[in-house]
């Protein structure tokens, strides 16, 4: 299973539209790319994941490591997530207490 | 096979495979495990979802260890895995040949809500198992560690949502 990752603009927040399995053949690629957004400022992130179908602690992984680089910054990092089975894998790992997790992206940029 | 429950014999299928030591090998075990769970009707989907990411946890521990003992090698050993089945319980064996792995001596990190813990990007991976499972086992062999775990069908997924 692939991982495709896509990028977009929407006022302040960079938003990575992520589709496919996260894991530790693909979550490299998630942390280059969002590596790659810090390097050039971007310190308001949203990860997209209504489209991921598979994440495990090497994917969460990256996204704490991101995190933890944004709020160097003074920025966030947000997610997007209404899959239970994703969400459980939050539930679970208590990450659902450190990352603000919304059902849609109007909903993260309404703040 | 089978094994004696209760006076009443029950057939136990056995499915082995050996996967090369590579991170692209980890969705070829989740399918399978995936796949293995969907074909016993007493387990949901959320509890097939439940080896499948359990799987891919024991499969990344085994890759990592064997990988960081290869020492450049371009010789690598399989990760062996074990499947046993009965009707509503599925026991899975993951064994790498990576030296070894004491589960005691693993380093304890903050708090989730400390903001230290964001300092680690690591230490989710065992908390999981010992959720998702009913029994978790991780045996030292002399060449590496076998991690043992038993999922049996479950009425809920033991979570609230």
């Amino acid at each position: 299973m692939d991982l495709r990752i896509d990028v977009a603009e929407h006022g302040d927040w960079s938003v990575l539209q992520i589709r496919g399995e996260i894991d530790i053949a693909t979550a490299p690629r998630l942390r280059e790319q969002l590596i790659s957004l810090v390097n050039d400022q971007r310190y308001q992130l949203v990860v997209d994941m209504e489209a991921v179908e598979f994440i495990d602690s090497t994917g969460l992984g990256v996204l704490i490591g991101a995190l933890k680089r944004v709020r160097a910054h003074d920025g966030d990092l947000q997610v997007v997530l209404t899959n239970t089975r994703i969400l459980k894998v939050f539930e679970i790992t208590q990450l659902d207490t450190i990352f603000r997790i919304s059902p849609t992206l109007d909903a993260v940029v309404a703040g | 096979m089978t094994s004696p429950d209760a006076g009443v014999e029950t057939e136990v299928e056995l499915v082995e495979l050996d996967l090369p030591a590579k991170p692209e090998v980890v969705a070829v075990a989740r399918l399978v495990v995936g796949a293995l769970a969907a074909a016993d009707p007493m387990f949901s989907e959320d509890r097939a979802a439940d080896l499948r990411l359990a799987v891919s946890e024991a499969c990344t521990n085994a890759i990592q260890a064997q990988r960081s003992r290869s020492n450049g090698s371009t010789v690598i050993e399989p990760i062996n895995l074990r499947f046993e089945l009965t009707p509503g319980c599925i026991a899975v064996t993951v064994e790498d040949h990576g030296g070894g792995f004491d589960p005691g001596e693993l380093t304890t990190h903050p708090n989730i809500t400390d903001p230290e813990r964001l300092h680690h990007e690591g230490g989710l991976g065992i908390p999981l198992l010992q959720f998702l499972t009913d029994d978790l086992e991780f045996k030292a062999t002399e060449e590496g560690t076998v991690v043992a775990m038993t999922f049996l069908s479950r009425a809920d997924d033991g979570f609230e949502h």
